[in-house]
C-alpha cells in the first residue's frame, strides 16, 4: 500500500477466493458479497447456516465460508424450517430465486411466513428462470419477453406477476419483510443495512425476515450488465416498488 | 437392569411411543388415514418433550424436506405417512439418500394405485424397496407384523439410520397401525445435547464452530465424475449394509418342501398356514423377511438349492410385487408363484392353503 | 498532487462487466479494450490515476468483489 493511504474498502474473507460461476454484472454475485460483508461484520460465520436453492445460485454454498444445505427446487423453506427448529439459536437463511420461491415453492414459501418461521429468506427476483436459459417466471414482467413468453407475457393467458413482498407482508408471523435493488452503489449500501437489520430481528426471535431483491438477469434479457440496469431502474421498479412492507420493530425504535 | 414396562396399545401410537424413546429430536408430518395416530399421539405428548420438534407440516413434500434440514443439522427424525403421501415424498428421499442424512421414514400402507381405499394394503413394496424417487439409491425398508415390532423396528430404524447415514423406511399397513396389542417398551435413550450431536455427527450443518471446516450436504453432484464417484461410494455403502443388516425369520423351514415367503400382515396369516398344512402333514414352511431391503436373499437361494424344496409361495396384500424378487433369486430352479387379495381385502388361512393346493 | 484515492483491480477476478465504469462518479476507470484476462475478458483499470476520489462506488457495486480501495489517510 502507498503511504498515506488507509484501506476503505476490501473483499470478504468469508467470500471464498473462488471464482463465482455467475455471469459478469449479475446481482447474484453482489448479493452473496453482501451477505457475506455482513456475515463478517456481525462476526457470526460459525453460527451461520445457509440454504441455497436450485436456480442459478445453487452453487451459492461454493462461494460462501459458513455450514450449507443444497434444497430440492422449492423447498428451501421447508429445509430452512427443519434446519432452525433444530438449532434455534443458530442464523439461518434461504437464497432463492422467483421459480424457486414463487412457482414451485409458493407453498412452502407461505406456510414458512405464516408459521413466523424465525430464518432470514433471501428472494432474488430477476423476473426470468435464468439457469434453466430464460424461460418465463411468475414474476415476469407483463409483455416481457422470454423463451416461453417469445410474444411477451400474456397476463390473459398466464396471469400477472406476483409481488411477492407484499404477499408476505400481510402474514402475521412475517416481521420484516423490505425489499430492494442492487443497481446503484447507494442502493447496495442501503441493502446491506437492510440485511444486518433482518439477521438482527432474526436473532430477536420476532418471526420471519424476508428481503426481496429486485436483481438483473443480464445474459437472460439479452442484453449487457449496464443496460440491464436500464430495465431494473425503469420496468422492474415501477411493478416492483421497493421499500419496507413491514417492520415490527418500527414503533420501538 | 431395566425394567420392564408393559403397556397395551395400538401399533400406530406404540411406533410414536417408540420414536420419542429412541430419542427423536424432530418430527415433521401431514395427516392421512390410516396413520393419523401416529401424530395425534406426539402432539399429545409434547408437553413432556419440550425440546423435541414436533410439526404438522403443510404437505408430504414440506415434511420430508423439513427432514432433510432437521435430519442434516444433526437431529434424530421422522416423519410418517400412508402410501399417497409417501409417493409425494419421493422427490425428498432421493435427495436425502444422496446427501446421506439420517432420517426415519414411515409408510402405514393403504390400498391403491391413486387415492385408492383407506383398507390396509402391501401394494408399496416396490416404491420402497426399488427406488421409488429417481436414480441408484436404498431405502433401508422394515416389515414388522406385530405391534412389538413397531416398537422394536422404530428404535432400529433411528440407529441404522444414525449408523449408516441413511434413510431408513417402516413398511406396515393400515391393519398393523390400527390393532391393539400387548407389548414391552424399552428405557427412553438418553437425551443428547446439542453438543453430543455435534461430537457423533462431524458431518452435521449445525455451524462450523471451533476451528472445522464448513460443512455442506447437498445432493448436486454436476461433473460426471463426482457423480459417478458418489455412485460407487453409495453402491459400497449398500453393499455393506446387505451384508450386515439382513433380518429375516424362520418358521418350520428345516424339513419344509413348500417355502412360503411372507411379510407384515400376511406374515401372521401365513404362520397360521403352517400350522394348518402341518397338522394335515403337509410340510410348509414360512420364510418372513424383516428387512425387505436387504433381503434375504442368501436364505431363499439356500432353499432354492435344497432338493426336498418343491415350491416357492409369495403371499402378499398385492398383485405380486415381493414374488419378483423371490424369483430373482430362485432363478428358475424351483416354481415361484404368488397369492394375493388386494383393496383391503384379507385373504384368511384357508384361501392360501387352498391356493398352494391347488399348486402342488 | 497525490490523487485522493487509488484502487487495485483483480484482472484475473474482473468479469468486464463494466458496472463499476458506469458508476465511477469521476469517470476514472475504464475497460481494457486491447487486452483480455485469462478468461478472454476487457478487464477494468485505473485508467485516470489522478482523479480517484477513493469514494469506493465501484467497490461497492462491484459483483466479483474484484475491487480492493484506499483513501488519503485524514492525517496527511
Ligand atoms: C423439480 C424440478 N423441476 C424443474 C427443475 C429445473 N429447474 C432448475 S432451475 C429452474 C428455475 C430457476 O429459476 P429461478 O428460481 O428464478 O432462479 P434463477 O436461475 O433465475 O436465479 C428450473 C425450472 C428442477 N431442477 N427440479
Ligand atoms: S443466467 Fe442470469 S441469473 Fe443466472 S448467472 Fe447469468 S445473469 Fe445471473
Ligand atoms: S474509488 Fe470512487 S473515484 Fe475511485 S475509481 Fe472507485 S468509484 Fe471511481
Ligand atoms: S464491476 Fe468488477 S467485475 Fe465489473 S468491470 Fe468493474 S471490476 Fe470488473
Ligand atoms: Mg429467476
Amino acid at each position: 500500500m502507498k503511504d498515506g493511504y488507509e484501506l476503505v474498502y476490501k473483499r470478504p474473507a468469508t467470500l471464498l477466493d473462488a471464482r463465482m460461476h455467475y455471469c459478469p454484472g449479475c446481482f447474484h454475485s453482489t448479493m452473496h458479497k453482501i451477505i457475506m460483508e455482513v456475515v463478517e461484520e456481525m462476526g457470526i460465520e460459525e453460527d451461520t447456516i445457509g440454504v441455497s436453492p436450485v436456480g442459478c445460485s445453487v452453487f451459492a454454498y461454493n462461494y460462501m465460508d459458513i455450514d450449507f444445505q443444497q434444497a430440492a427446487h422449492g423447498r428451501a423453506c421447508a429445509v430452512a424450517t427443519g434446519i432452525k427448529r433444530s438449532l434455534p439459536d443458530k442464523f439461518v437463511f434461504t437464497y432463492q430465486g422467483d421459480g424457486d420461491l414463487a412457482a414451485i415453492g409458493t407453498a412452502e414459501t407461505i406456510h414458512s411466513c405464516n408459521r413466523g418461521e424465525n430464518f432470514t429468506i433471501f428472494f432474488i427476483n430477476n423476473a426470468i428462470y435464468g439457469m434453466t436459459g430464460g424461460q418465463m417466471a411468475p414474476t415476469t414482467l407483463e409483455g416481457q419477453k422470454t423463451s416461453t413468453s417469445p410474444y411477451g407475457r400474456d397476463i390473459k393467458n398466464v396471469g400477472h406477476p406476483l409481488r411477492m413482498a407484499e404477499m408476505v407482508s400481510q402474514l402475521p408471523g412475517v416481521a420484516y419483510c423490505e425489499r430492494l435493488v442492487l443497481n446503484t452503489p447507494a442502493n447496495v449500501r442501503k441493502a446491506k443495512k437492510s440485511i444486518k437489520k433482518a439477521f438482527e430481528i432474526q436473532k430477536q426471535g420476532l418471526g420471519m425476515t424476508f428481503l426481496e431483491v429486485v436483481s438483473n438477469c443480464p445474459s437472460g434479457w439479452k442484453c449487457s450488465p449496464v443496460e440491464s440496469l436500464d430495465f431494473v431502474g425503469e420496468d422492474m421498479l415501477k411493478y416492483y416498488p421497493l421499500g419496507v412492507k413491514k417492520d415490527v420493530t418500527a414503533n420501538s425504535n | 437392569m431395566s425394567k420392564k414396562e408393559i403397556a397395551f396399545m395400538k401399533g400406530n401410537e406404540a411406533l410414536a411411543e417408540a420414536a420419542l424413546r429412541a430419542g427423536m429430536t424432530g418430527y415433521y408430518g401431514y395427516p392421512i388415514t390410516p396413520q393419523s395416530e401416529i401424530m395425534e399421539y406426539l402432539t399429545r405428548q409434547a408437553p413432556e418433550y419440550p425440546n423435541v420438534t414436533i410439526l404438522q407440516a403443510e404437505s408430504e413434500v414440506a415434511s420430508v424436506n423439513m427432514l432433510y434440514g432437521a435430519g442434516g443439522a444433526g437431529g434424530r427424525v421422522m416423519t410418517s405417512s400412508s402410501s399417497p403421501g409417501y409417493s409425494l415424498m419421493q422427490e425428498g428421499v432421493s435427495y436425502i439418500a444422496c446427501a446421506e442424512i439420517p432420517s426415519v421414514f414411515v409408510n402405514v400402507q393403504r390400498g391403491g394405485p391413486g387415492l385408492g381405499t383407506i383398507q390396509p394394503s402391501q401394494g408399496d413394496y416396490f416404491q420402497a424397496v426399488k427406488g421409488g424417487g429417481h436414480g441408484d439409491y436404498r431405502v433401508i425398508v422394515f416389515a414388522p407384523n406385530s405391534v412389538q415390532e413397531m416398537v422394536d423396528h422404530t428404535i432400529l430404524a433411528f440407529d441404522l439410520a444414525d449408523k449408516w447415514r441413511n434413510p431408513a423406511l417402516i413398511l406396515t399397513d393400515g391393519a398393523i397401525g390400527q390393532m391393539m396389542e400387548k407389548i414391552e417398551l424399552p428405557e427412553h435413550y438418553k437425551f443428547r445435547s446439542t453438543e453430543d450431536m455435534r461430537a457423533e455427527k462431524p458431518w452435521a450443518t449445525n455451524g462450523r464452530k471451533d476451528g472445522r471446516k464448513k460443512n455442506l450436504l447437498t445432493s448436486l453432484n454436476i461433473k460426471s465424475e463426482d457423480m459417478e464417484r458418489k455412485n460407487h461410494e453409495l453402491q459400497a455403502k449398500y453393499a455393506k449394509i446387505c451384508d450386515e443388516e439382513v433380518r429375516y425369520e424362520s418358521y418350520h423351514l428345516d424339513d419344509a418342501d413348500i417355502i412360503i415367503s411372507a411379510y407384515g400382515l400376511s406374515s401372521r396369516i401365513c404362520k397360521k398356514v403352517v400350522d394348518i398344512g402341518r397338522e394335515q402333514g403337509m410340510k410348509v414352511g414360512l420364510l418372513r423377511p424383516i428387512t425387505l431391503w436387504p433381503f434375504p436373499s442368501k436364505k431363499i437361494d439356500e432353499l432354492a438349492k435344497k432338493e426336498n424344496v418343491k415350491l416357492f409361495m409369495s403371499i402378499e396384500m398385492s398383485v405380486g410385487q415381493m414374488v419378483e424378487d423371490v424369483k430373482l433369486v430362485v432363478n428358475g430352479r424351483k416354481p415361484v408363484h404368488h397369492y394375493g387379495k388386494t383393496g383391503g381385502i384379507i385373504f384368511t388361512a384357508e384361501d392360501v392353503l387352498n391356493q398352494i393346493k391347488a399348486k402342488i | 498532487m497525490a490523487a485522493k484515492g487509488f484502487v487495485e483491480i483483480s484482472v484475473e477476478g474482473c468479469k468486464g462487466c463494466g458496472l463499476c465504469v458506469h458508476h465511477c462518479p469521476v469517470k476514472c476507470l475504464s475497460l481494457k479494450m486491447d487486452d483480455t484476462n485469462s478468461f478472454g475478458l476487457h478487464y477494468a483499470y485505473l485508467s485516470n490515476e489522478e482523479t480517484c476520489i477513493g469514494c469506493a462506488n465501484c467497490a461497492v457495486i462491484c459483483p466479483d468483489a474484484a475491487i480492493t480501495v484506499y483513501r488519503q489517510s485524514k492525517a496527511v
